[in-house]
């Protein structure tokens, strides 16, 4: 276990350092600097800027510092705010983003849990039906479109939650439905197929045969066993939230750094744009880490002896 | 069981050859049927498919026949026409015919703006007066087109990469493996967005973006499949005897994969759909004059509190275009495995 943890941490460490590295030297291949008016200014005076951003040495030492920044968590200054660390930029942006995330997913995946179950359970019945149209509408629907129809008929013409900005937990409550949708959606599809699979198994016979209480077979013997392998699905999911979040958060107007990211990319703020790369893909390889252990964890039928995946 | 079945005497009657002959026990009644045969069969009885299948090909007749046969030019401004609801013709039903609701009254939007009573704009106008019908078809062909152009690309990358390392395995496996490891660690969003950074804005690179990272999913399942395919005793025989590893491939893999092929494209294309959409959505994907769903949904969703409509469409057809796809992979995922069916 020990040796697989090492393993899959130096991975997690490799993974990264390239990721680094080609976003580096992808975003040099871009055009554009940081000066909002470069014909007013002197030779000297560009000269001074570039060498406030450090772009003045040669793309090598860049690229080093870059590096050694980056183990630090510094990643630069911002081109669009002057004089504003990426760092800091990230770190008073991305509490509103964890926040709706993962109440995203933990509400969505419950609740998909709850719907999947019963529509396992009341196969081929209305119940059933309309778990699989929820399921299918969920996966079907953008979260950006059902973010412009919550905030406008939940937020504008009932006036149950507000509309935009953020405050409090009410200020959550319309991003986390919008961004919720695929995860309740996909984890219900998910969750119904492991679940009739399961219970047309012989265990969950003998456990009626022996005459288990229906809630205690359901409880002790399906849905455990069906819940298993949706682990495998949280990373997917979170990829899944993560590219919603930067159209939604846009929506909602929150401050989080899916709406950073967008706000960079339309003003070619690089080293805003290269710091989020790596703060996603580092959350991404953490979750699919945190995922395969758990998954080794729960189903002692899959051993994790050295062999990923 | 005490109490005997009393049975008329003329109740069995024995048997003559000539009845023997025709009750052959060997015979199979049902004719038998290829493997296509069988998951065509399957797929006809699974009615979400077989409707997805036909609302897919009357999208598709619609958006590509508009190149040909447009109710009014997409691109055509009308500034005295601008923002005209949708009107069709013989529903009465406020919302489909023409009339808005303008300071607290009901007024025909279409006789304030001084046009006849013989035309109609089915979805409305848009802030240009262009029609929005007109737009959504071909909004819905510029993203079907970029949809599947990028598809063929993870097609053949995909395809390729995963039979290359499930058929290779070895060495050349584990660093193909840690390749899509590695870009399975940033979100596909992220890597489509920095190509097309880099490549500049436009449908070109859009394309390029989706179909260079959507590849993955693809290689990933294909490796799998090769790599069980590859210990089968017809692919140990055709080695034996001494065809290339070429032929090999296209003769008995690629036929063998094609139903985990033909299943994921069904998955990818709505997801190309998804992400075009979602680039134009924030404003780095295509470009006026040039329109997609996505920036169809953009133009309509800043009027949405006062001309739903012109959001509603657009959004409309893109979920439908989603769904039939989502329907129809899950029914032939169904049709091909039968299996995963309950």
């Amino acid at each position: 276990m020990a040796k697989y943890l090492a393993k899959r941490i130096f991975y997690l460490v490799l993974t990264l350092f390239i990721v680094i590295t080609v976003t580096f030297f992808l975003m040099k291949l871009l055009p554009g600097t940081p000066l909002t008016n470069q014909a007013k200014l002197s030779k000297s005076q560009i000269a001074l800027i570039y060498q406030q951003y450090g772009l003045d040495k040669p793309v090598w030492q860049q690229y080093l510092l870059y590096l050694a920044g980056a183990v630090r968590g510094d990643f630069g200054t911002s081109f669009q705010f002057s004089d504003q660390p990426v760092s800091y930029l990230i770190s008073s942006r991305i509490g509103p983003s964890l926040q709706i995330g993962l109440q995203a997913m933990i509400i969505g995946v419950l609740l998909g849990i709850i719907i999947g179950a019963f529509g396992a359970m009341k196969q081929n019945t209305w119940i059933d039906t309309s778990a699989t149209v929820v399921s299918i509408l969920g996966i079907s629907i953008p979260s950006f479109v059902l973010a412009v129809l919550l905030q406008y008929y939940l937020g504008l013409k009932a006036g149950w939650f507000p509309i935009a900005e953020w405050g409090g937990f009410i200020y959550t409550v319309l991003p986390t439905l919008a961004l919720g949708a695929t995860p309740l959606a996909e984890s219900a599809r998910f969750v119904r197929t492991e679940m009739v699979d399961v219970l047309s198994s012989d265990y969950i016979e003998l456990a009626k045969a022996k005459g288990l209480s229906k809630a205690g077979v359901i409880y002790h013997h399906a849905l455990r066993n069906s819940l298993i392998p949706l682990i495998t699905i949280v990373g997917p999911l979170a990829v899944n939230i993560m590219t919603g979040s930067m159209v939604v958060e846009n929506i909602f107007s929150i401050p989080g750094i899916g709406e950073q990211f967008v706000k960079s990319v339309l003003t070619n703020d690089y080293p805003t744009i290269m710091g989020l790369t790596i703060v996603y893909s580092f959350m991404l390889c953490v979750v699919l880490l945190i995922t395969d252990i758990l998954y080794g964890i729960v189903d002692p039928r899959i051993r994790i002896t050295g062999k990923a995946n | 069981m005490a109490d005997t079945v009393k049975l008329p005497e003329d109740s069995f009657k024995p048997m003559t050859p000539e009845d023997r002959g025709s009750l052959d026990s060997e015979k199979i009644a049902a004719p038998s049927l290829t493997f296509r045969q069988d998951a065509w069969r399957r797929l006809k009885n699974n009615k979400g498919a077989w409707v997805s299948l036909i609302v897919l090909a009357i999208i598709f007749i619609m958006a590509f026949g508009s190149l040909f046969v447009s109710p009014h030019n997409p691109n055509a401004v009308h500034p005295s026409y601008a923002n005209l609801p949708s009107k069709i013709p013989g529903i009465g039903v406020n919302g489909f015919n023409g009339t808005l609701v303008q300071a607290g009254q009901r007024i025909d939007a279409y006789k304030q703006a001084g046009i006849g009573t013989g035309t109609y704009y089915i979805m409305g106008t848009d802030y240009l007066g262009r029609d929005l019908f007109s737009r959504v078809l071909y909004g819905t062909r510029i993203s079907l087109i970029i949809a599947l152009v990028a598809t063929l690309f993870d097609l053949t990358i995909g395809v390729t990469y995963g039979m290359i390392s499930g058929w290779k395995g070895g060495r050349v496996d584990t660093i193909m493996q840690r390749i899509i490891e590695i870009i399975l660690s940033i979100p596909n969003l992220v890597i489509i967005v920095l190509l097309i950074l880099i490549l500049k804005p436009g449908m070109t690179s859009i394309i390029i973006a989706i179909a260079l990272t959507s590849w993955v999913n693809m290689a990933r399942l294909v490796r799998a499949q090769t790599m069980e395919l590859k210990e089968q005793e017809f692919i140990l025989a055709a080695r034996t005897l001494g065809e290339s590893s070429m032929k090999i491939s296209f003769k008995h893999l690629l036929p063998n994969l094609s139903s985990v092929i033909i299943i994921n494209t069904m998955f990818t294309i709505p997801n190309a759909i998804f992400f075009e959409a979602t680039l134009s959505y924030i404003g780095i994907g295509i470009s006026s004059p040039q329109a997609s769903l996505g920036t169809l949904l953009n133009d309509g969703q800043k009027n949405f509190q006062f001309l739903p409509y012109q959001m509603w469409w657009p959004a409309l057809v893109l979920s439908i275009v989603m769904l039939a796809f989502n329907l129809l992979g899950d029914g032939l995922r169904d049709a091909f495995d039968p299996r995963t069916k309950e």
